[in-house]
């Protein structure tokens, strides 16, 4: 967090400062390590075996919080007897299809559950339409991320036994299915010495309970991996046992890796959702408005309210062209009919299939995994856009990517279009920035951008003046989306760029009047309100920018809520109705955040109550109450539709129900934990340029791991261009351990190669203790550190570990593993031609599937 | 008004001739809490217009920079070191090289990989000390260098020749020449900023407070109250550096709490200002001239005899 995050982090140094303990688990030792009161180094890509032996612990020792356990998650809740665990089929779940690789997730089940929902069905196996023949390999539309963020729906609250005996409740099957993972295994699977581990577990366990509270601070460590999301699971699972969620000082904070990730994925730039995380609506599925809001309406809790959030969204896009009896335009939204993930989009431009490419701020030639298929992707086009505030290597493939050097493109054959177009950066134009803690910041424009440069929100704004310019007159349905758009901002300053406040109010939505919003509980469903994003109505409550507050933290509450804006209604902490216990007391007087006022008949404290702020703790919904209504006074996870934090998944997640560890596709070892080596639901990427290591294999012996330095930016666009980061920086380099760089004669300061089954890059060599040699039982195992951030273009250059790269993905996400195994030896890379033969030599030798042989 | 050369000083701006100014500022570095992510270089060189100077890899951790000089006037200094190294006397070279060799893998030393054994990472941001009593600024024979009403050292570029003496006569070696320039260049402490009531720019930028900018004597109480809280917390090897105006250069107006020995960390130990001798030394020259007017004359008279 240190080293990527060293802005946020000044906070972990604060809470140290207070007599907080810092523990870091990471491969590498890194500034965190430095300043942590412990570092635990562990194998990448084993974090599931590592949490999951800290679950196993609280499990064993009794250490959970059994009050908050027993009241506030769905550790009572049983479970069908078809369900099956990993425990009893050796590493799978119930309900997999060898041939298809998939789950069906129908067996996990509660006891009782109604098997399907009757409409605008989002269970991952239900048949998809027509495309669901056509490709049957591909596995369905965005499966379990389609369910937005209040997850699947579940109906009709499960049967529960509150003593937690039961041998099928949640609880019973956590405890059996976490069994195994003991310390020994830890050490076994992890590399971590039982007493290392040990130290973690007392450390966390003594700081979770009613008077103290523990957090987890998370980034692509544990994402991007094909058990990305099942690792996110286990630590949910772990701190909602130990009672550390929606209370002060607890949570999984996910750090995002730019300013606004969390912005984007609000207002979404990915494929499978809707702002405000409505799910994307499906081709097959959702055919209508009424179909598509029927899975929710049924629904406890505030997706329960998704027709009018829906609905709300369609008016801020369509405004008077939307109306009761067109549905609000909603045949206007595109349909899933797959999925369309990032690599998705790369295997279909290389097979032909996707000819044009939008990049804006990215750089996918360095900064995506398996940069060759990226490249090849790029080079298959009939046009790109790049914008960005530099010349990035996604711009310039065609002529100095590592493919023209190796001839195996030719730039006078590459046909892609190149449009590189100059964008202004942050301080050329305001907006406003979206943190890790959901808190919106207005940023202030400083100066005009330079020369041709434009914001992002002038560029989108004029494409789509232009668009509709060219479209006027049309009476061809497929263009009256386009025509009928609100698409109307007032422009100002000497560039004339559109007024980022005006899309700010926009999306903070207004009522039939036209006075902004407060608060997401006035949206209606009958196109009465318009707001661009649900989660972010009150933003500009009372006509004024709430995101752009900036009251002094010594001037307000500890919770400084007058600083900036978060969603949703400005809580600082989600759930915090869980920081009370099941009366609405406070667990603790340290711990006191938001409880209920028995006289004032209302919920208050330190923050926005997350809860409908007048139910009491007592409250018994009545039987058949859908949406808030049917949430109890103890249900404080509102948005899930049991009103309970879920330990266990019975639907929803594509590779199982709870966390198995799977070692990650391409490892040294075995699977010490199950008889399944990887993710039996992991997607394959089965391209010609994507062969895979073998796992075990002895011509990929070592571990490598990719990642960032602080002095650089992710792909480099934003630091290798500038001086004074450069030449922190100056060279791309691998880091070894010293009883590595011994075994394979590597120098310090000298030369190394390092080769995949992908490629090979060069890298100068860091030899340092900070990289541990790690033992396995009796086998060592040798992790290569490699930071990403280089390309062939800026002040300093090198070669992009994202080359080494290969592509298999969490089956829920979409994400690729970021660790993988390779060789490393002493000097430089072969260069041209000869690159490919010294790759292609190694897949030979590897058996790396597909060999060069069947792919040439 | 005596220009003192060494020992205490109490009021460093007046003893330079200012004679209504404002308390003595420095800086505080509290490397307990460095992560050294370098805002300080960068914002040092973005505010201070200083150029880039090298884009080449040194080997030594995650230090690209190197040492502090004519374009450098922050540098954040990594030292990897094996843990438990705190307080051991035998230093050797400060341990910014390549690490030792391993032993091997099943050698001695490898039964404990974890837990006590590891590595030890310390970051420490070195900046120029503004002594209380600078050679540099003694020894300039322009006024290029001069003593500010904040009691801080500055070098005015339009008024440096070039001459060089400053650069030997520093204990620290923080002062020098650009190359393709001439001139002698170093921390200004923001002058141009303070001046306006602004924090300089390192510590502006510094995200966890370990660069604190303010009143010298109030940085001076807090060193002492952060030194005290880390022995609580039982951390070995902490230490002032720069912090006592009885040492060799009456104190640094920036100083430093370093968590083992100053060397470890590229620090002279026990720095004198260059200068110390200065009067006695011109005593001594004075009495060397006498003596040998004395031989003349005694010569001249001799020869009359």
């Amino acid at each position: 967090m240190a080293e990527c995050h060293p802005v946020g982090f000044q906070w972990v140094m604060e809470a140290k400062r207070k007599g907080a303990t810092v523990i870091h688990v990471d491969p590498r030792f890194t500034r965190t390590s430095a300043v942590a009161d412990l570092h635990v180094p562990l194998r990448a890509g084993t974090d599931i075996a590592f949490l999951g032996g800290l679950v196993h612990y609280v499990l064993d020792n009794d250490l959970d919080f059994r009050e908050y356990v027993v009241h506030y998650t769905n550790a009572a809740a049983i479970v069908g007897e078809e369900f099956a665990d990993t425990e009893d089929l050796d590493g799978l779940f119930s309900g997999y299809d060898e041939e298809s690789a998939q789950y069906d997730p129908t067996s996990w089940q509660y006891e009782n559950a109604p098997q399907a929902p009757a409409a605008g069905m989002r269970d991952p196996r239900q048949p998809a339409g027509p495309e669901a023949s056509e490709e049957p390999a591909e596995h369905e539309a965005a499966r379990s991320e389609e369910t937005g963020s209040g997850g699947p729906a579940v109906h009709a609250k499960p049967e529960r036994d509150e003593t937690l005996q039961h041998p099928r409740c949640v609880f019973q099957i956590l405890k059996r299915h976490f069994a195994r993972y003991t310390p020994r295994l830890v050490a076994e699977v992890c590399g971590v010495p039982e007493e290392d581990f040990l130290r973690v577990a007392r450390a966390l366990t003594e700081n979770s309970g009613r008077e103290r509270t523990s957090a987890f601070c998370y980034a692509v460590g544990w994402t991007h991996h094909s058990t990305g999301v099942q690792t996110i699971r286990t630590a949910s699972i772990l701190q909602t046992l130990l009672g550390n969620m929606g209370r002060p000082g607890g949570g999984i904070l996910a750090l995002r890796g730019h300013a606004s990730i969390q912005g984007s994925t609000d207002i979404p730039t990915l494929f499978n959702i809707l702002p405000g995380y409505i799910p994307m609506p499906h081709a097959a599925q959702h055919e209508n408005l009424a179909q598509f809001v029927a899975e929710d309406a049924g629904s406890t809790g505030f997706w329960g309210n998704m027709d009018a959030y829906t609905v709300s969204l369609l008016k801020a896009w369509w405004g008077s062209a939307a109306t009761p009896e067109n549905d609000f335009c909603f045949d206007y939204l595109p349909r899933l009919t797959g999925h369309h993930g990032t690599y998705d989009t790369v295997v279909n431009q290389i097979e032909g299939r996707s000819p044009g490419y939008f990049v804006i701020g990215e750089n996918p030639a360095v900064g995506s995994a398996n940069g060759k298929m990226q490249r090849l992707g790029l080079a298959s086009l009939e046009w790109l856009v790049v914008r960005d505030l530099t010349m990035v290597e996604t711009a310039s493939f065609w002529k100095d990517g590592p493919e023209i050097e190796s001839g195996e493109l030719v730039t006078e054959e590459i046909g892609t279009e190149v449009f590189f177009l100059p964008a202004a950066s942050h301080v050329e134009k305001k907006g406003s920035f979206t943190n890790t803690q959901r808190m919106l910041q207005w940023r202030h424009q400083a100066v005009e951008p330079p020369g041709d440069a434009r914001s992002d929100l002038q560029f989108y704004y004029e494409l789509g003046q232009r668009i509709r310019e060219r479209l006027a007159g049309s009476t061809d349905p497929m263009d009256a989306p386009l025509l009928d758009l609100t698409w109307d901002y007032p422009t100002e300053g000497p560039l004339a760029e559109p007024d980022a406040d005006a899309v700010l109010r926009e999306i903070n939505g207004q009522d039939a009047s036209g006075e902004p919003l407060s608060s997401y509980t006035q949206l209606a469903a009958d196109g009465s309100s318009s707001c661009g994003c649900w989660i972010y109505c009150g933003v500009y409550a009372d006509g004024v920018n709430q995101a752009a507050r900036r009251r002094p933290h010594w001037e307000q509450s500890l919770v400084a809520p007058e600083w900036g804006w978060a969603w949703p209604a400005n809580r600082r902490i989600l759930y915090n109705r869980a920081s009370a216990d099941p009366d609405g007391r406070p667990w603790s007087e340290r711990k006191k955040y938001v409880w209920w006022d028995a006289e004032q008949g209302r919920w208050t404290g330190e923050d926005v109550p997350d809860f409908v702020v007048d139910r009491p703790p007592d409250h018994v919904p009545d039987e058949g109450a859908t949406g808030p209504d049917a949430l109890g006074g103890r249900d404080p996870f509102i948005m899930q539709t049991d009103g309970k934090a879920w330990l266990y998944v019975p639907t929803g997640l594509a590779d199982g129900p709870l966390p198995a560890f799977y070692e990650p596709v391409e490892s040294p070892v075995g699977n010490a934990v199950h008889g399944v080596q990887r993710n039996p639901a992991l997607e394959d990427v089965a391209e010609p340029d994507n062969p895979l290591n073998p796992a075990g294999s002895r011509v990929f012996p070592y571990v490598f791991t990719s990642y960032r330095l602080t002095e650089h930016h992710t792909a480099g666009g934003m630091s290798r261009t500038l001086p004074y980061l450069s030449e922190l920086q100056p060279e791309m380099f691998c880091e070894v351990s010293p009883r590595l760089a011994q075994e394979g004669g590597l120098e310090h300061g000298g030369w190394a190669t390092i080769v995949t089954a992908r490629s090979a890059i060069e890298a100068r060599v860091l030899v340092t203790a900070r990289m541990r040699s790690l033992r396995l039982g009796d086998q060592w195992v040798e992790q290569v550190g490699l930071p990403y951030h280089w390309g062939a273009n800026g002040l300093v250059t090198g070669d992009s570990a994202n080359d080494l790269v290969g592509l298999a993905l969490d089956p829920n996400v979409h994400i690729q593993d970021k660790v993988g195994t390779c060789d490393i030896r002493p000097g430089r890379r072969p260069r041209g031609p000869a690159l490919v033969a010294f790759v292609d030599d190694y897949r030979r030798r590897s058996g790396a599937h597909p060999a060069p042989e069947e792919t040439s | 008004m005596s220009h003192s050369l060494f020992g205490p000083l109490e009021d460093v701006a007046g003893d330079a001739g200012h004679e209504a100014h404002p308390p003595r500022m420095g800086f505080f570095t509290d490397t307990s809490v460095c992560i050294g992510c370098k805002a300080c270089e960068v914002a040092c060189k973005e505010w201070n217009l200083v150029p880039e100077d090298g884009l080449s890899l040194t080997g030594m951790s995650y230090d690209n920079t190197g040492a502090l000089g004519a374009s450098t006037w922050r540098h954040v200094a990594f030292v990897e070191q094996p843990a438990g190294r705190a307080s051991r006397t035998d230093l050797g070279m400060p341990g910014m090289g390549p690490p030792e060799p391993a032993p091997a893998p099943d050698g001695p030393g490898q039964e404990s990989e974890s837990g006590e054994g590891g590595v030890r990472w310390l970051m420490s941001s070195d900046v120029c000390k503004h002594c209380t009593h600078a050679a540099c600024l003694d020894v300039c024979p322009t006024g290029s260098l001069f003593r500010t009403e904040f009691g801080t050292v500055v070098v005015q570029s339009d008024i440096c020749n070039g001459c060089g003496y400053c650069v030997p006569a520093c204990p620290y070696g923080v002062i020098d020449i650009r190359p393709g320039d001439g001139r002698a260049f170093k921390c200004t402490l923001c002058y141009d900023r303070i001046g306006e009531g602004l924090t300089p720019a390192c510590a502006k930028a510094c995200p966890t407070e370990s660069i604190q900018y303010g009143e010298l004597d109030e940085l001076r109480e807090r060193a002492g109250r952060r030194l005290g809280q880390l022995e609580e917390q039982g951390v070995d090897g902490a230490r002032l550096y720069g912090a006592d105006p009885e040492d060799g250069v009456g104190g640094d107006g920036a100083f430093f709490l370093l968590l083992d020995e100053p060397e470890v960390y590229g620090l002279p130990p026990d720095p004198v200002v260059t200068t110390r001798d200065l009067a006695s030394m011109w005593r001594h020259v004075g009495a060397a001239a006498l003596g040998l007017v004395g031989v003349g004359v005694a010569s001249f008279l001799g020869g009359r005899r």
